[in-house]
């Protein structure tokens, strides 16, 4: 199989206008990524599953993960005026990268038994955009997998034939996979009186506590 | 670039009821098959249209073994998962203790002994023995061939499940591979009981085939039912013994020659239909083939460590970074993807379930056919419930 620069270049040369990055994975698997635009999604997956030398033709595991807002610190070195001196002080600079949610598929080849290609798609924001292009018209073995990620994570894929929750039941609000998932007080419409129960709801909505 | 991209059928609305060409309005009947029915393997509900008898669209049901395996696993250590892995496919705890041991091995980078290399190529091959075994026996139940067949495949089942329990102390539920190694060295005494199930099964077989595989009943319910075509089992991800009697010849066995199994020599049974037959008759010529895998590892087997001692699986931090590891499970692709930020427990667990997966085109081999049709095909797919819901 071609290397992971050679594919990302000839993706460049095929698809007009693709944005490609590629996500160094240092642990010992060494199994780098595409991280991909989710404007040409579509057509890069198109491209890689028709590509006579590449022919991933079977999309093996979709699947999301949820990156929340991260912070990092460092320690920077700044000259500032003490008491009328000028001294060197170390500042600890704080930086946010804002979250995001991702999904992933491992792609490899039946034909030619290769792989695996492993792609990512990011979505803006954990809130209101995280809408990302679905790749189930390419590789339809993708329906079920994007559906769960739908439901555990949040992300909205569009062009997907059948998007509904799958493993939680329809009516239900939130994503378990998220990282700052919060387990209901109890599973029931109203809280049923038990007294754990009760004391998890006063601590959630201390205002308005049912009985 | 001319590619012309599929789309999916456009089988997902359920049809108004007086839209249906020439049917008169209300002939269409909404079945909810499942979860409770016996037939689904577990809890499993298809929603079926019917037209009569005959299917017009089904809508798979899932999530009612749901209990959020991932989550579960990214609040607990990388160790702690693994006695959770047997409750995927707890058919094959076995196989999935080696496909969660190896996407931990890549993310970490570590080499497991030969001879624990040798355990694991010989437990997963019992392992496989043991479910195309019993699938096929529920699958003759299925069809209604109430009792005897199931009941001799579980005779044999007892047999190799003895030999995991005197070797894992667990009878299904086996937790006994380690990332670097295996759990316990091999007690007296059982490479012998081993031989011996894998000289006798081949008897079992004959025996097995005899009763069944040119019966005129399971002849007729299973030929040209259920049929999927080669490239419709590549485009949705399809792996296992059924995407096998489809005519692909993919075995991750062979083409990630994973642990040592590029030091066995075994073919690839292939199916040309692709319909239920074909899926039946995989297995039963996949057993022949582990079989053999199984009596040249029980003879090659070398003596040594189990375990890589420098591993240390309490107190497991590999370093930051991701790996996805996959074996070919009885089932299918059985694969683990890991994300690692460093931390004692995984930053993302994923499991990649063959069975949820090769469920992806239950609907298009059970249109048109009728619903006795559907418990065989369904029954011919191989899931465990434990598996799709997770």
């Amino acid at each position: 199989m071609e290397n992971l620069d050679q594919i990302k270049s000839r993706i460049e040369s095929a698809v007009s206008g693709a944005r490609i990055e590629i996500v160094r994975n240092d642990s010992p698997s060494a199994q780098h990524s595409l991280l991909v635009d989710n404007d040409h999604a579509v057509a890069i997956a198109g491209f890689l599953r028709g590509d006579p030398q590449l022919q991933f033709d079977y999309c093996s595991n979709v699947t999301g993960v949820d990156w929340p807002d991260a912070e990092t610190s460092e320690k920077v070195k700044v000259k500032k005026v003490v008491d009328g001196v000028e001294k060197e002080v170390e500042e600890v600079k704080k930086t946010i990268r804002p979250g995001f949610l991702e999904a992933v598929y491992h792609l490899y080849s039946m034909e030619l038994k290769h792989g695996p290609v492993i792609l990512r798609l990011r979505t803006e924001n954990r809130t209101d955009k995280n809408h990302l292009p679905s790749l189930t018209p390419i590789w339809r073995g993708a329906e079920f997998q994007e559906r769960e990620i739908f439901d555990l994570f949040g992300i909205i894929f569009g062009g997907h034939p059948d998007l509904r929750r799958i493993l939680m039941w329809d009516e239900y609000k939130d994503h378990p996979m998220r990282k700052d998932y919060v387990e209901p007080d109890d599973y029931e419409y109203e809280p049923t009186p038990h007294d754990e129960v009760l004391e998890k709801t006063k601590r959630h909505h201390p205002e308005g506590a049912t009985t | 670039m001319s590619l012309a991209v599929e789309t999916p059928p456009k089988n997902y609305e359920l049809l108004p009821k007086d839209s249906c060409d020439g049917a008169v309005e209300g002939d269409l009947l909404e079945v909810s098959m499942g979860p409770q029915h016996p037939s689904t393997h577990g809890v499993f509900r298809m929603n079926v249209v019917l037209d009569g008898e005959r299917v017009v669209k089904l809508k798979p049901v899932f999530g009612y073994l749901h209990r959020n395996h991932e989550k579960i696993a990214e609040n607990t250590s990388y160790l702690g998962s693994m006695p959770y892995t047997d409750r995927l496919d707890y058919f094959c705890s076995l196989t999935n203790n080696w496909a969660y041991a190896m996407a931990v091995e890549k993310l970490a980078g570590l080499q497991p002994p030969e001879r624990a290399e040798y355990i694991r190529v010989i437990t997963a091959e019992l392992t496989r023995l043991q479910n195309h075994t019993c699938l096929v026996g529920f699958l003759m139940q299925d069809m209604g061939a109430s009792g005897t067949p199931l009941m001799y495949a579980f005779r044999e089942r007892e047999k190799i499940l003895d030999l995991f329990e005197s070797l894992t102390g667990a009878r299904m539920m086996c937790n006994y591979m380690r990332f670097g190694g295996c759990r316990c060295d091999l007690p007296p005494g059982w490479i012998e009981g081993a031989r011996q199930v894998a000289d006798e099964y081949p008897r079992f077989l004959d025996e097995f085939e005899r009763l069944l595989s040119e019966n005129e009943i399971l002849l007729a319910r299973t030929q040209g039912v259920g049929v999927l075509p080669r490239e419709l089992a590549v485009n949705s991800s399809v792996t296992g013994p059924m995407l096998r009697a489809s005519g692909v010849n993919y075995d991750i066995r062979k083409v990630d020659k994973y642990g040592i199994y590029d030091r066995f020599s075994f073919r690839v049974p292939l199916g040309e239909q692709g319909d239920t037959f074909d899926r039946y008759m995989i297995r039963l010529l996949e057993m022949r083939e582990s079989l053999k895998i199984l009596r040249a590892a029980l003879d090659d087997i070398p003596p040594g460590p189990i375990m890589d001692p420098k591993v240390k699986i309490r107190g497991f931090r590999p370093k930051p970074g991701e790996a996805y590891g996959r074996i070919e499970a009885p089932k299918g692709e059985l694969g683990f993807y890991l994300i690692s930020d460093g931390s004692p427990n995984p930053y993302r667990y994923r499991v990649r379930p063959p069975s949820l997966i090769n469920l992806t085109i239950l609907e298009d081999m059970c249109l048109g056919h009728i619903v006795a049709d559907v418990v065989v095909i369904l029954g011919s797919v191989d899931i465990v419930l434990g598996e799709v819901d997770r």
